[in-house]
């Protein structure tokens, strides 16, 4: 069974919400019609994004990391979300776990937003049903596109590569590589929601850079003195042998 | 979360159209059975008649719940998952069973279905009585566990919860047959009344155990399982929108904590205590007394189905600790 679902990487997304505009901007020039977009340009704008970006401090200053979060619905393998909705427009394809919105069937009683914990549902105002993240199922099958624009818009948006799409139930996929090599987590595993998309967490990255690294004592440029550099006068392995 | 009038009208509403009709067909029942003196009561057609209208109310404001009304057919089509679409089809059935029992009383119908070994005569309008009493608490169920059901949401996830909606949907129903009671039926007033004042005593321990439940409750959900960043100071600057979003209007109130305090008390002292009084003092049938408690009864429920909103903490209130 396939499961596409995105993988964040939290040690590389740098936060600059290019996932966020471009999500919107696709979604919202879809057939499915715009998103409610409300006083965009006053003082309170407000209005239905599918993935918006978080950001965190985490530490005591000064010892303090920025965390910048993106958050999108996490097409769950167990949603909750689903079965509460009376209707049946909540749904979770079977040929590839996206869970999606009829927007035709949606009568707007909310319920699946309160049967959600991780908040991943926004109502639109205008249009007054249910709207959450599709992983651009519009465009991930569409066959006009060369096969490399078949991604979700956010992913494709991402400049620091932050985001991978793909079949967490592929192990071979790279969204499982990276799980499985960058020990990739869930949020909330507690209320055994199973979500699909995968997080990876913040890694060390202060390297220790010996002064070898930069200065090489055997420098071949010292020998023959073409470099601009000093030259050293210490004695290097090179001078006390005689092979 | 957010209270929401709607549902708090609809849920209040139908409770009392349930308790009233439960009220009047248990009496009923009783005389039948013997256990209450054997006699003809005429405000079982009138408390039909309340009941229907407080159903159709409830019904009514459920709508301007909705986003898409005209769609609202839909809601009765995922019934094998969903408690919200078998509330849908609870609450139409109930109002059926309802109707032509009303219909019956109404029209005199007195076809005898069959005889009970005491010599009584089960009628049309009381055997289609049981079936609207079954519905009654089925559609008490289904209206509870929309709300039990929500795991995550600590506060509703409990049996309490489907007690409390049954309790106090049953105290407020009986209250108001007791006033009916004092003006058509004296006869069953003392039942009635003492069975009203049994149940918002009922409804009071129950509710308030759930209280100290709640107050005791930790969610297994912090900002550092939300993030899944485990370190003991994190601190939100930013939650992706400036003007807040619907995660920060729908669940997140902004009542400060004492109006909640306030609605707390009143619920405790208007929804359960003046009422019981007020009945056990009304030994005399005083119809205007016990409208009196029915009435206080309903406001006091109104701030407790209120408060039952803002008592449940969503957790994805988690990542919206701030707006920038």
């Amino acid at each position: 069974m396939t499961q596409l679902a995105l993988v964040i990487d939290l040690n590389t997304c740098v936060g600059c919400h290019a996932c966020v505009t471009s999500c919107k901007e696709w979604n919202t020039s879809g057939e499915a019609g715009p998103m409610a977009d409300k006083n965009p340009y006053g003082a309170d704008p407000t209005g239905n994004f599918f993935n918006r970006v978080q950001t965190f401090e985490v530490g005591v200053f000064p010892q303090t990391e920025t965390i910048h979060f993106p958050k999108s619905c996490l097409h769950c393998e167990e949603p909750p979300c689903v079965p509460v909705c009376p209707t049946g427009a909540s749904y979770k394809r079977p040929e590839d776990g996206i869970v999606l919105v009829d927007y035709d069937k949606c009568i707007g009683c909310e319920y699946c937003a309160w049967a959600c914990p991780y908040g991943a549902r926004e109502f639109d105002e205008s249009k007054k049903v249910m709207k959450k993240c599709t992983l651009c199922v519009d465009r991930i099958y569409d066959e006009e596109l060369p096969k490399s624009l078949r991604k979700p818009a956010c992913v494709l948006a991402c400049p620091a590569s932050a985001r991978i799409f793909g079949d967490i139930h592929d192990p071979e996929s790279e969204a499982s590589i990276a799980i499985n090599l960058s020990n990739g987590y869930q949020l909330m595993p507690e209320w055994g929601t199973q979500a699909a998309n995968h997080y990876l967490p913040r890694r060390k990255v202060d390297i220790k850079v010996h002064e070898e690294d930069l200065m090489r004592s055997s420098n071949p440029l010292d020998k023959e003195d073409r470099g601009q550099r000093e030259p050293t006068t210490r004695v290097t392995l090179d001078d006390s042998t005689s092979w | 979360m957010k209270p929401a009038i709607s549902v708090i009208l609809l849920t209040t509403l139908i409770g009392v159209a349930q308790g009233l009709f439960l009220a009047y067909y248990s009496a009923e029942l009783l005389s039948l059975l013997m256990i209450l003196p054997n006699q003809v009561l005429v405000g079982s057609s009138w408390a039909g008649i309340i009941s229907l209208i407080l159903l159709v109310g409830g019904l009514i404001a459920s709508f301007f719940h909705l986003g898409h009304p005209e769609r609202a057919w839909r809601s009765a089509t995922m019934w094998r998952t969903s408690w919200l679409s078998r509330e849908v089809i609870a609450l139409p059935i109930t109002m059926g069973f309802i109707f032509i029992y009303t219909a019956l009383k109404l029209t005199g119908n007195q076809q005898v279905i069959f005889s009970l070994g005491n010599g009584n005569q089960l009628d049309l309008a009381a055997v289609v009585g049981f079936f609207a009493m079954v519905s009654v608490f089925v559609l008490f169920i289904c209206t509870a566990m929309i709300y039990t059901c929500l795991k995550f949401l600590q506060e509703w996830h409990s049996p309490l919860t489907v007690l409390n909606f049954v309790l106090m949907g049953c105290a407020s129903g009986f209250v108001m047959a007791s006033a009916m009671a004092a003006y058509f039926d004296p006869q069953v007033f003392g039942y009635i009344s003492s069975a009203a004042i049994v149940l918002s005593v009922a409804a009071l321990i129950s509710r308030y155990a759930s209280l100290i439940r709640n107050k005791n409750l930790r969610s297994p959900s912090t900002l550092q399982t939300a993030i899944g960043i485990h370190h003991p100071n994190i601190r939100q600057i930013a939650q992706g929108a400036m003007g807040g979003s619907y995660n920060t209007r729908a669940f997140i109130h902004t009542y400060g904590p004492s109006v909640v305090q306030f609605a707390r008390r009143f619920f405790l002292i208007a929804g359960f205590i003046v009422p019981v009084l007020l009945l056990a003092i009304s030994n005399e049938a005083s119809v205007v007394i016990c409208a009196l408690a029915f009435l206080i009864q309903y406001a006091g429920l109104l701030a407790e189905r209120w408060y039952f909103f803002i008592e449940a903490k969503h957790p994805q209130n988690l990542y919206y600790q701030m707006i920038s």
